[in-house]
């Protein structure tokens, strides 16, 4: 541990559209798919995928700070929720 | 009578000149407001326009409620000050939180650029005072993401609490109850896609827009 005692975590998150949720994009693409000759392919949900890294002085702290950020910024709740992945990724400088 | 109305700039704004022309047609005196000034500058009401503020990054609206200007449009319209959002500004407004709801893809995954039919759902906001209820209105509608949708609770409160301002003749995006505009509870923040102010000239093809930018004028 550095003297600040401060680790970095590399933070994955998936914004997804909430149950229920028209996804246009997921049903056009959904509906190209006999076309192209893939067959049996059904729940085509489209999402985004955002990466970054937190410094924090542990994990239990960077994944809240994590979901402040999806709550506030990175979704929308209205209509996405977000599941966050992070790991350990060396100690902040 | 208020006369001084503050149509606010983000980067990417794009309606904002078209705008400013209109106000002046009815009769008022309209005003940049820049994003990054955190001041409505003391008019009378506020328009945030279409556009693609910030670049519409993320999500519409997504960054561009950050913008040092929005908290004083947001204390503007908690102390009854009119502020009407249009287009982008719609999805601006709703990502502030300052109406319920959120603007999604249109149905279709299609860009849609024409005139639309619009029924006056109530004239008791700021953008339909000076309107007819019932009255169906011929006005441009310009967007990707113009799909309304909210829970079901948040509807049946819409519903019961007359808020649902425009609903489309014709469901051009798959808008839940084919809502074109809604307004908050105290019925001085209204937000709609399409652009009363590219009807406002018969050689633009419809006067239709020049009602509701005077509603906002007497508000």
């Amino acid at each position: 541990m550095c003297e600040h005692g401060l680790m970095i975590f590399s933070v994955h998150v998936e914004v997804r559209l909430r149950p229920g949720i028209a996804d246009p994009q997921g049903s056009t693409i959904e509906r190209a798919m006999p076309t192209l000759g893939f067959a049996g392919v059904s729940g085509v949900r489209v999402g985004k995928s955002i990466r970054f890294e937190i410094d924090a002085p542990d994990e239990a702290a960077a994944r809240s700070e994590a979901e402040d950020l999806c709550r506030r910024f990175l979704t929308n709740p209205v209509i996405e929720d977000a599941i966050v992945e992070l790991e350990p990724a060396g100690v902040a400088s | 009578m208020s006369s001084r109305v503050g149509v606010v700039v983000f980067p990417g704004s794009n309606c904002e000149q078209d705008m400013l022309e209109a106000m002046r047609l009815v009769g008022g005196e309209p005003e940049l407001l820049w994003h990054g000034d955190a001041t409505v500058n003391g008019v009378d009401a506020v328009i945030v326009p279409g556009g693609f503020a910030h670049g519409d990054y993320l999500r519409p609206g997504a960054i561009a409620r950050f913008s040092p200007v929005m908290s004083a449009v947001a204390e503007f319209a908690a102390a009854g000050g009119p502020v009407v959002g249009i287009c982008n500004g719609f999805q601006v407004l709703t990502e502030a939180g300052l109406l319920p709801g959120a603007l999604q893809k249109n149905a279709g995954l299609k860009f849609v650029c024409a005139p639309a039919q619009l029924r006056v759902e109530t004239t008791n906001s700021v953008l339909t005072r000076a309107a007819d209820k019932g009255a169906v209105l011929s006005i441009p509608i310009n967007h990707f993401e113009g799909n309304y949708t909210c829970d079901s609770e948040t509807l049946a409160q819409l519903r019961d609490e007359d808020r649902i301002v425009l609903r489309y003749v014709v469901n051009p995006n798959g808008s839940v109850d084919d809502i074109a505009g809604v307004c908050n509870e105290g019925r001085n923040v209204v937000g709609l896609m399409p652009h009363p102010e590219r009807s406002t000239s018969e050689l633009l093809g419809s006067t239709d827009g020049l009602p509701l930018l005077r509603s906002l004028l007497s508000a």
